[in-house]
């Protein structure tokens, strides 16, 4: 499907698409109350509260005034209620804000103040520096003359640096008063919510002759919530609008989370739910009997002979009224309101502030921290959570030769320093794809120092490292680079830019050398997406061998290479590239393949290596967790050797006499199965052994094992404490997470990145570290947390006093329910199984508020132990994962806690008995207070 | 220099305290001392407390005479029913009750009933206290069904309760000589001044084809009616005593009081029970043992477990 958006047609696309009232709001004032009211009776547990209260108004059946349930539900309802209203009422408030801002637009010709919401798709919208971007926009003009413009989009992917955004090529050069006339067609998709992708074209109407199709990409739009930044001012024309925005459409209230306890909760209700059928027939039918046998003697009671046809109901349905406080009321409101006071103190709590950014933990989830204490399987990712993401060039393999190994730091290695100031061709070439093998923009500042604004932490160390280098990349103007090298400036033409993705794991770039003329291919990229590509007869064994030296010390490594291109292979080419750039579909993948036509026959240039330092107090988080009993899954798109490298520094497997790794690799399914069965068989061997094993996988041999010996692999995972799974893809990080899920596991996935939103919104618990990469996976998960070293804070202090407290509060729920209920059947057997209430309705509600709801909610201050305690014997946790095993048949758990509470009853019915029977005046007033004896 | 104190300062405030969730809090240890000691500390409270329970207790003297089956003459037993319901036979009776044991004043009379379900539900719904405070100004008697009025006129008062009035009447004669019954403050003093209207007369009572219990003079208010308010405050079990009046002189061993009654009220249909009770009073009420034997033997088992921990601790001692 796809839409055609006419540019600056004020008439045509009004009906067809919708205008830019933005709507978050679930409700309107009229649905609000049968919404509402529908949404919360959609629990089971409100059903049964509402059908209880209105069998309690017909007072034929009635035990107690029926305001003592009314009262309760009705302040239950109306505390969540209000708390939507409120929380929509803001909603509201914040899109009437974002609806009535004023924009510049163009109408019939000339610029306009009007309201945001009345931006309608093709319109040409204007924009001044630091304004909001109302819609979703694509470029068509900007203040600078080559047609950039700076956006900040935090508010979309949480990235804080400016991406530049470029305004299609046929529209270059049009000019200031032309662009209030310009007319044309864009052709892109209906709205999806993919931020990283938009495929469409544009072509401009006469007198804006263009005969191509021009291609649009993301890099050509601007997206609503986006800020434009250092441009004085930029144009585009909204293509999205309202709710159907890029934005718009990624918004949604994700499925809520269950916690296990509340699962828990689920069944024990139901569980007491059957109970009190039993309960209330068995009560009903020794009622009837003792009615038609015993009442008709009891002359002072009166009993009718014939009585309505409904009569033989009407004592069960007392009993079950009469039971009905056996479920609580009062749990739900509760759980909440201490699960809120839960995600409060992580929020407070002053040891889990990361002091170098100033950012405190943050709990977005408020309903799922008693989850924390019950984790098994924690699922990390690498880059930037175990590590802090902060590169550093550290040494580089050029031409076999080897820099900066004794050192450790091959910008202070004498050997490289002499080879750049002698200028040795390798070396220079070496550094030139260093500097100009990205998509970094260099911003030049008032006092002539360049910064760089990079998208890529690899880039803007090499970039910098290229620099100090003495290989300064100073500026870019449009398509030409300015490179400065031991004073004299070179420029290069960018002809075509092959971008990055996950899949090709390498980027080119085609440029031409100003100088003379020559058109070259720059490529970096991952040693197996170059290296095989050499040209034949190029000894890449140096290069293998610096790439693993590399791995070895924990170092992310890149392979340099370029190759010279004829210009006819280049226009070739070229076509090639522009027809795949401009197809609406599948054009991610065609690209691919047109690059690959490009990237073959490489001359090696060298290898570069990055350090990328571990975290603060990593290896001691995750070893105390693992004494904890939690196990460790370390998820990375990184290479397997660096994988293996950062997870021995940080404790995440024993080295050699004391762990073992096991490989499961292979090409092929044969040999995929082959190597499974192989560390199946070893693992099974060892399970006993106090030996520390762990599995390697790469995503390939993962993507086989998923596919084709899913259950192989999932006993697999059950016995393995530790794996470290890498070259995996975002998606194959989720399967794992759901795979483990599956097998009844709660796990609990962490990671910083956009790529590991997917396996943090499937896990149970979802954990976010707001670090450099940006803000995306803190905003997509239950808890944020300035550094991993937290976790273990997270998990040990907040969960586990969470989950006791939670379990405590529930189970007491139950039970003062439980006791109270057997006082009034107990009751019932002295009272002539006629339904009457021991307790009038003021006392039954003061019961379950005042004496037994309040009170308790004091457990939340509760500890059992000290934090330093849990903290020295994580141990202690095994209680609480254990949780779920020891309460798991809920039967079982229910008729003993059934036996306890029942033997109490009976216990404080018979003491009740024993004092009033023989006493003096066993006097009370409706069966409440009952006196010894009076003066 | 100042910030710090400040922040000091700050960090020493109750909420800050509390948002880190280390407020003061007393953590006991059980450590085997001290479970111990807890144990020991309640078998020294509770036996003694026990004790002095059990003796006010063994204080108190208690006569119990069932009276319902002796009361009907020999040749009606065979038909209980039949013998209550017929008007035409006098119900009075006479019993003997032999004191046991010197008997200080008051003495309190109860009648006991067993097997009686004043809990019922049917039973206790049947009132109207509006209509008790208020009489016939309160209109609404339909929570009194099925006996709230009578030939278009309301009852007062109406309901069940009412209705079934307990109506045996005792005398106590002792050597020949009537003994004094003080029937007066034998209901609650919140009923007499608060409950039941000063200015309510009994009216269209037990006036129907069906009559319950006890009939009431209709010249006295309600609120001076306190056999009605004693009976009307119903109990909670389906054995009961309630208070009839008080003997206000001292009986001494071996005498022998004579009891005239009217064994008027059937219990006989549904075979309940009738005694009547005579009983003293300690500080702590009426004949009870329960309290007292329960303090005992949670003091003693406190006990037992103390010195069995004690042995263990000793010879496991670590």
């Amino acid at each position: 499907m796809k839409r055609y958006v006419y540019i600056n047609d004020n008439e045509s696309s009004h009906e067809l698409y919708c205008d830019n009232r933005i709507s978050n709001r679930k409700y309107t004032v009229l649905n609000f109350l049968p919404k509402n009211l529908w949404e919360q009776f959609s629990r089971f547990m409100n059903q049964y509260f509402l059908l209880i209260a209105c069998l309690q108004l017909w007072s034929l059946i009635t035990p107690v005034n029926p305001a003592s349930t009314w009262g309760p539900l009705i302040f239950i309802f109306a505390v969540s209620a209000s708390k939507e209203a409120w929380d929509d009422y803001n909603r509201y408030l914040s899109d009437k804000k974002a609806n009535e801002k004023l924009v510049w637009v163009v109408r019939q010709g000339i610029r306009k103040h009007i309201q945001a919401q009345d931006i309608h798709v093709g319109n040409i919208v204007w924009l001044r520096e630091n304004d909001e971007v109302p819609c979703d926009l694509v470029l068509i003009g900007t203040s600078d003359p080559q047609g950039l413009c700076y956006v900040e989009t935090a508010a979309l992917d949480g990235e804080t640096d400016l991406k530049t955004r470029v305004i299609p090529s046929a529209c270059m050069g049009i000019d200031f008063e032309l662009l209030h006339k310009i007319k044309g067609v864009i052709e892109c998709p209906n709205p999806d919510k993919d931020i990283t992708r938009f495929d469409a074209n544009l072509r401009l109407f006469p007198p804006f002759i263009d005969n191509d199709v021009c291609p649009l990409t993301i890099k050509n739009t601007i997206l609503q919530s986006c800020y434009l930044r250092n441009t004085e001012w930029a144009c585009g024309v909204a293509v999205y609008t309202g709710n159907e925005t890029k934005l718009g459409m990624s918004r949604g209230i994700p499925e809520p989370k269950l916690t296990a306890m509340d699962a828990m909760i689920d069944k024990l209700t139901g569980a007491i739910f059957v109970f009190q059928i039993v309960v209330v027939m068995v009560l009903g039918i020794a009622g009837n009997v003792w009615k038609d046998t015993e009442a008709r003697k009891q002359w002072y009671v009166q009993y009718p002979i014939e009585g309505p046809w409904y009569e033989l109901l009407v004592i069960p349905l007392r009993f079950e009224l009469l039971c009905s406080i056996m479920i609580p009321i009062s749990i739900k409101v509760s759980l909440d309101l201490v699960k809120s006071l839960y995600a409060k103190f992580i929020d407070w709590d002053a040891e889990m502030i990361d002091y170098e950014t100033g950012i405190p933990s943050h709990a977005t989830n408020t309903a799922i921290s008693e989850d924390l204490g019950q984790v098994e399987y924690i699922m990390t990712d690498k880059t930037g959570t175990l590590t802090e993401n902060r590169m550093i060039f550290r040494r580089c393999c050029i031409s076999g030769v080897f820099y900066g190994n004794e050192s450790g730091d091959a910008l202070k290695d004498t050997k490289l320093l002499n080879a750049v100031a002698g200028s040795s061709p390798d070396v220079v070439q070496f550094l030139t794809v260093m500097a100009i093998c990205n998509t970094v923009v260099p911003i030049k500042s008032k006092t002539g120092a360049i910064s760089y604004k990079a998208q890529s932490q690899d880039e803007d160390a090499l970039v910098n490292a290229a620099a100090q280098l003495h290989m300064v990349y100073a500026n870019k103007n449009a398509n030409i680079l300015e490179i400065r090298f031991n004073g004299s400036v070179i420029k290069y033409e960018v002809l075509e830019i092959l971008e990055f993705t996950s899949d090709r794991k390498r980027m080119s770039v085609v440029v031409k050398d100003c100088q003379n003329g020559k058109i070259v291919l720059l490529s970096k990229g991952a040693d197996e997406a170059i290296l095989p590509f050499a040209y034949v007869g190029q000894q890449t064994r140096t290069f293998i061998e610096a790439v693993e030296q590399y791995a070895q010390l924990g170092l992310r490594t890149l392979c340099l290479a370029c190759r010279e291109l004829r210009e006819d292979e280049y226009q070739e080419w070229s076509l090639l590239f522009k027809e795949a750039s401009s197809t609406l579909v599948d054009r991610e993948w065609r690209i691919a393949e047109v690059c690959q036509r490009l990237e073959h026959d490489f001359e090696v240039l060298g290898v570069t290596a990055i350090e990328d330092r571990l975290q603060d107090g990593v290896p001691e988080t995750i070893e105390t967790l693992r004494k904890a009993g939690i196990n460790f899954w370390m998820l990375t798109g990184d290479k397997q050797n660096t994988a293996i490298q950062i997870a021995l520094s940080c404790n995440f497997i024993s080295p050699e006499p004391k762990g073992q790794l096991l490989l499961i690799d292979g090409k092929t399914e044969d040999e995929v199965c082959r190597s499974l069965e192989r560390v199946l068989l070893t693992m099974r061997i060892t399970s006993s052994e106090p030996k520390d094993v762990a599995f390697v996988v790469d995503g390939w041999a993962l993507e086989i094992a998923l596919k084709h010996y899913r259950k192989a692999f999932t006993e697999l995972a059950i016995l393995s404490r530790t794996a470290i799974c890498c070259r995996v893809t975002p998606s194959q990080k989720a399967q794992l997470v759901e795979l483990l899920k599956s097998c009844d596991y709660r796990t609990l996935a962490i990671g910083d990145g956009g790529n590991d939103v997917r396996m943090i919104q499937q896990a149970d618990i979802g954990v976010g570290i707001s670090g450099r990469e940006g803000l995306q996976a803190a905003r997509a998960a239950d808890y944020s947390i300035g550094k991993f070293r937290f976790l273990k804070r997270l998990i040990l202090v907040h969960g586990r006093y969470s989950y006791n407290r939670t379990a405590f509060l529930s189970q007491y729920s139950f039970y003062k329910s439980l006791v109270i209920c057997f006082i009034q059947i107990f009751f019932s057997f002295i009272s002539g199984v006629s339904g009457t209430s021991l307790f009038n309705s003021v006392s039954l509600m003061a019961y379950n508020v005042f004496y037994t709801s309040i009170p308790v909610l004091v457990s939340v201050l509760d500890k059992d132990l000290s934090e330093g305690t849990v903290m020295q014997h994580p141990q202690i946790l095994f209680y609480c994962q254990a949780g779920r095993f020891t309460v798991s048949p809920p039967f079982l758990a229910f008729f003993l806690l059934l036996y306890n509470r029942a033997s109490e009853s009976e216990y404080i019915c018979w003491m009740v008995w024993s004092i009033f029977v023989p006493c003096n005046c066993c006097v009370c007033d409706h069966h409440t207070c009952l006196c010894l004896r009076e003066k | 220099m100042d910030t710090d104190r400040e922040r000091h300062r700050a960090r020493e405030t109750a909420f800050y305290l509390f948002t880190q969730q280390s407020l003061p809090a007393c953590k006991p240890v059980l450590t085997p001392g001290w479970v111990i000691a807890i144990f020991l500390f309640m078998g020294v409270i509770f036996i003694p407390v026990g004790l002095i329970t059990l003796r006010a207790s063994h204080c108190v003297v208690e006569i119990v005479d069932r009276y319902d089956i002796d009361c009907v003459p020999e040749p009606s037993r065979m038909d209980k029913v039949s013998y209550i319901q017929d008007d035409s036979i006098p119900k009075n009776c006479s019993h003997f009750m032999k004191v046991h044991k010197y008997m200080k004043a008051p003495i309190y009379i109860y009648y006991q009933l067993d097997n009686y379900y004043q809990n019922h539900r049917r039973y206790v719904k049947s009132r109207s206290d509006k209509q008790l405070l208020d009489g016939q100004k309160y209109h609404d008697t339909s929570s009194c069904q099925p006996v709230e009025s009578n030939n278009n006129r309301p009852i007062v008062p109406c309901g069940l309760i009412a209705w079934s009035l307990f109506n045996d009447t005792f005398e106590f004669i002792r050597e020949g000589a009537e003994l004094k019954v003080n029937r007066k403050n034998i209901a609650w003093k919140s009923d007499r001044g608060h409950k039941f209207g000063k200015n309510v007369y009994p009216s269209n009572f037990q006036n129907g084809t069906l009559i319950g219990g006890g009939k009431l003079n209709p010249e006295i208010p309600l609120s001076d009616q306190e056999d009605l308010i004693v009976w009307m405050r119903t109990s909670a079990l389906p054995s009961f005593r309630k208070l009839y009046g008080r003997i206000e002189e001292d009986l001494d061993v071996d005498d022998v009081v004579v009891v005239n009654l009217m064994n008027n009220y059937n219990t006989y249909s549904f075979g309940g029970k009738k005694k009547l009770v005579l009983s003293t009073s300690s500080w702590l009420g009426g004949k009870n043992d329960f309290l007292g034997h329960a303090c005992v033997f949670v003091g003693c088992s406190s006990l037992t477990l103390a010195i069995i921990f004690m042995l263990l601790h000793v010879k496991y001692r670590r």
